[in-house]
């Protein structure tokens, strides 16, 4: 199947030409496929961010291209706001970006600009609002008398409001207590199975990335140095190490476990399945 | 468009330019300034930019960064040359149609005012290239010590100051940011009557506002948190002192604007 984008040799150098120069992405290839909940995943400054700015055409790239649905996005300059409604990117601490007086005329923003009828727009902004797990009495609050966490929230209702093919959100845990980073990865595994649409989550933390996507990307120094299921990247831990990222804890027991010489598959990734593995393996011991 | 605001940035480097007193530089430039304005003829002229040639060569700043620094202002030399060229008194080039109005007393003066302008730039952002805003304000706040025998908050000015240069960046970093964060819900900012543009803005600045005036708070949050109570028995870590290298600068520049002055009067 056709994916979705297409990112073929991608390189972006930021001020070229002065003694600032460097490039944030270098000869980067992969594909995002259609209706896939995908982890990209990398230490500080591997072009992480970069990458994703490509993704909607809020960046050019120096070299190579980023097609979506088969078609390069900078084919016609002009359409590039088309691509941006497509694909909606949901920036670290999004909340910083909410300006309008009440909730739902923040929302309302990205449809708004989309020059939808007025009935669309508010049943798309009712509609995110909800799954994005708020109530409907928010929707007259003013965005800055909210907490922190359902700031966040309404700032990822404002993209999702776009409905966009494709939903990218680039750290949107950061900062938040473990409740709280819970709460908005629980619901963006919510809206990729109602709505089966394609999500990529971006972040540095693998427990998260491991708990939620169904593939993972490894951004090293503007490439990409891995890619494959959750398994079959934390099967590779020591080069994740070695890249500066770590794996979740519970992988860590399990090849520390299988280093002892249990007979267990390291390649685990949520408390549940060791602890499925560790029971089967007791059980067959007990039979012996 | 805004990564061309140059305006008070920093290239670090390890050149003559770059260790020499700020107080020095702050005073060299001064001088340049005073010999750039007395500058009439074509002697003095190339005299003052031969001086701002060695000055851009030893101090190993791109030409490139000089240039694109000169972006925003050439709005104002095309003004200015356009000005001089048709409204200055003299014979006309030609007795043709616009021809006319442009005589060679306006094409000189036209040149010379250019050039000034140029020059007047290129010094005065040589300045804030080689110096990082925190020696600029610590040399201006020495040089205006004396002021403050006349009560004058001269330390205050000078944080103030350094402070708003330390935050220029961050600023249009964070502007930056938020432009590409509203442009991702669709926010047009390129198209439009003037009307709508404006309109546009208010996406970018409402947030903005915000959070400068939160950096604000947090930084003197920051501050208090350290002692900082002004200026009044404060020492800095690097204390200033002139080397032979500033009294020799300070003496060439000093020769120059003299010299200019003199050749004015002499009529060359």
């Amino acid at each position: 199947m056709e994916p979705i984008i297409r990112v073929d040799h991608l390189t972006h150098t930021y001020s070229a030409g002065t003694p600032f120069q460097r490039s944030a992405v270098q000869d980067m290839s992969l594909e995002i496929r259609r209706g896939e909940f995908l982890g990209i995943i990398g230490h500080t400054g591997s072009g992480k961010s970069t990458l994703i700015q490509h993704l909607n055409g809020l960046l050019k790239p120096t070299e190579g291209h980023i097609c979506l649905n088969g078609q390069d996005i900078w084919a016609d300059p002009k359409k590039i706001r088309q691509v941006r409604f497509q694909v909606g990117l949901v920036f670290q601490y999004p909340e910083y970006q909410l300006f309008e007086e009440t909730v739902y005329k923040d929302v309302a923003f990205g449809p708004k600009n989309m020059g939808l009828p007025q009935e669309e727009i508010d049943r798309r902004v009712r509609a995110s609002v909800r799954a994005v797990g708020l109530s409907d009495e928010m929707l007259e609050k003013s965005p800055f008398a909210l907490s922190g966490g359902q700031k966040r929230r309404v700032a990822i209702a404002g993209v999702m409001a776009m409905e966009p093919e494709v939903l990218i959100l680039d750290e949107p845990t950061a900062g938040l207590d473990p409740r709280g980073c819970e709460d908005i990865l629980s619901l963006l595994r919510a809206y990729h199975t109602r709505r089966g649409s394609t999500v990529v989550l971006v972040s540095h933390s693998m427990e998260e990335i491991a708990r939620s996507t169904q593939r993972i990307i490894v951004l090293d120094r503007g490439g990409v140095r891995m890619e494959g299921t959750p398994a079959q990247v934390f099967a590779r831990a020591r080069e994740l190490e070695a890249v500066g990222l770590d794996v979740p804890q519970v992988t860590k027991i399990a090849h520390a476990l299988h280093e002892k010489g249990v007979a267990i598959d390291p390649a685990v990734y949520t408390v549940e399945a060791l602890q499925k593995q560790l029971l089967a393996l007791k059980g067959g011991r007990a039979v012996c | 468009m805004l990564k061309d605001i140059t305006l008070g940035q920093f290239f670090p480097g390890n050149t003559i330019v770059h260790r020499l007193d700020p107080r020095t530089k702050l005073l060299c430039v001064i001088l340049y300034i005073v010999a750039l304005f007395n500058a009439k003829s074509v002697l003095t002229y190339a005299l003052v930019a031969a001086v701002l040639l060695v000055c851009i060569l030893t101090s190993k700043v791109h030409y490139k960064a000089l240039t694109r620094g000169l972006k925003p202002v050439y709005i104002i030399v095309a003004f200015t040359a356009i000005m001089n060229l048709f409204f200055t008194g003299g014979t006309p080039v030609a007795d043709v149609w616009l021809l006319r109005h442009i005589t060679f007393e306006g094409i000189r003066s036209a040149i010379a005012m250019v050039l000034r302008i140029i020059m007047l730039i290129m010094g005065t952002f040589l300045l804030t290239y080689t110096t990082s805003p925190i020696s600029l304000t610590d040399g201006l706040e020495r040089l205006l010590s004396p002021l403050k025998k006349l009560k004058l908050p001269i330390h205050e000015l000078a944080m103030m100051m350094s402070i708003a240069l330390r935050f220029i960046p961050t600023l249009i970093e964070e502007t930056d940011k938020i432009m590409s964060a509203q442009k991702a819900r669709g926010a047009d900012f390129e198209s439009g009557n003037i009307f709508q543009r404006a309109k546009a803005l208010v996406p970018i600045l409402v947030p903005l506002f915000i959070s400068a005036f939160r950096r604000a708070d947090e930084l003197a949050t920051a501050m208090e948190c350290r002692c900082y109570h002004g200026g009044e028995g404060r020492t800095t870590l690097h204390v200033l002192r002139y080397q032979t290298a500033d009294y020799l600068v300070l003496l060439a520049f000093l020769a120059l604007a003299v010299g200019i002055i003199v050749l004015k009067h002499l009529g060359l």
